[in-house]
């Protein structure tokens, strides 16, 4: 797990999103346990009921599964959920500000859907 | 009600406000930030707080008993400051001993174990311990102390960035494992950031900012881009500074935003603690 702070979100969000993050790239599989608040807290000088509300986001979420007296487990299915939910926020997320960009640059709809084919040449 | 009330306090030093009419209230079981520039009155007021100084009007209670002259109270909270109050000539070990006697315990297996991550000597006389060591000394005292409110003055002076990391750790784990209040007062204001739940700021004795860390950061703002666009989005918002590149502009700005629309131009961030700690206080400061 890499946890990268900035200051642009609340530190709570953060916490879930690098959660988050670790679940879908595999870091954290699902019905494994992760890393308790403690741990998180004193890895990284968070106080522990902020990790808490950044957890407790992702057991909302269904994501993390809270094993009383034990821990927090990733959820069965939850890296399939994530990439769901990754897919529905790609256009508001990613291809709109992209297609700002590029209408602040004068590339028009054609030449943008050319180097859009271009980059999946690439990959 | 549980907790510190702090009501109206005031308090001068030769003719000279220190602190003016402090209202203020410490929950059980929260890390606090308290911040403020050199002389603001930070020291004053965790003085008063433990009762090693008294108010010169308003009082304060704990647990809805007044803490003045009452044992009682007072054995349930530790302030560490710059001060040392221990009798000249006591090794690092007896001033242990000493505080397990003052406040009928001591966590010896936690003190044990910073001694050993610090590599802390108990066999030395504290007097001749380094500055660096000093604080150390008195730090693991404030963690190995049996008490609800824990008060910390300048808890890192000296001590370098290892040392330092040590400390962070060792509030962690034993906040965790044994919830209590730690109320920090510190001038290395982004190593306790995201440590610090409720954060006080003292301004010219005043107490200018007593909310939630998250709250108080989520109305802090950075707006950045083309002057013009700036000062145009930013007007009538409350700007608290701003720093400027040519025409590039950043304001900084603590309250509600408006829900103002936002011009593609112009960026909007949130602030950190140390820019938004530095641009509430820097009106200079006459206690100095």
């Amino acid at each position: 797990m890499q946890f990268n702070f900035n200051s642009s979100e609340p530190i709570y969000l953060q916490v879930a999103q690098q959660i988050e993050d670790a679940i879908f790239t595999g870091g954290f599989k699902e019905g494994e346990q992760i890393p308790s608040t403690t741990e998180i807290s004193k890895e990284f000088h968070i106080n522990p009921a902020t990790v808490l509300k950044g957890m407790n986001q992702l057991v909302s979420r269904k994501l993390l599964e809270k094993h009383r007296g034990v821990g927090m487990f990733v959820a069965e299915g939850a890296s399939n959920q994530i990439t769901l939910n990754r897919q529905q926020n790609f256009y508001n997320k990613y291809v709109i500000g992209v297609v700002k960009e590029a209408v602040r640059l004068n590339i028009n709809e054609e030449d943008l859907k050319k180097l859009i084919e271009q980059g999946y040449k690439s990959i | 009600m549980k907790g510190i009330e702090v009501k109206q306090v005031t308090k001068s030093f030769d003719k000279k406000m220190i602190l003016n009419g402090i209202g203020m209230t410490i929950e059980p079981n929260k890390i606090y930030g308290l911040l403020g520039r050199n002389g603001a009155g930070k020291s004053t007021l965790l003085s008063l707080l433990v009762n090693r100084i008294a108010p010169d009007t308003g009082e304060i209670r704990l647990d809805n008993k007044v803490i003045r002259d009452n044992d009682e109270q007072l054995s349930k909270m530790f302030l560490m400051s710059e001060v040392d109050l221990y009798p000249k000539n006591l090794k690092v070990k007896d001033v242990f001993k000493w505080t397990k006697s003052f406040y009928g315990g001591f966590d010896e297996e936690l003190a044990q174990d910073l001694c050993e991550k610090f590599g802390l000597q108990t066999n030395i006389i504290f007097n001749k311990l380094s500055t660096g060591y000093r604080t150390i000394m008195k730090l693991i005292v404030a963690l190995a102390v049996p008490v609800e409110y824990v008060f910390l003055d300048e808890p890192i002076l000296g001590l370098d960035a290892g040392h330092r990391e040590i400390f962070y750790n060792a509030l962690v784990e034993t906040y965790a494992e044994n919830p209590r209040t730690f109320v920090i007062s510190t001038h290395l204001i982004e190593e306790i950031a995201n440590l610090i739940e409720h954060v006080l700021v003292i301004d010219h004795g005043r107490l200018i900012v007593d909310d939630e860390t998250e709250k108080v950061l989520g109305e802090a703002y950075v707006v950045s881009g083309p002057e013009d666009k700036v000062d145009e989005y930013t007007q009538g918002l409350n700007v608290i500074g701003s720093d400027k590149l040519a025409r590039i502009k950043a304001s900084y700005v603590f309250g509600s935003l408006d829900n103002k629309p936002i011009s593609d131009l112009i960026n909007i961030d949130q602030m950190d603690l140390q820019t938004l700690f530095v641009n509430l206080t820097n009106g200079g400061n006459e206690n100095e």
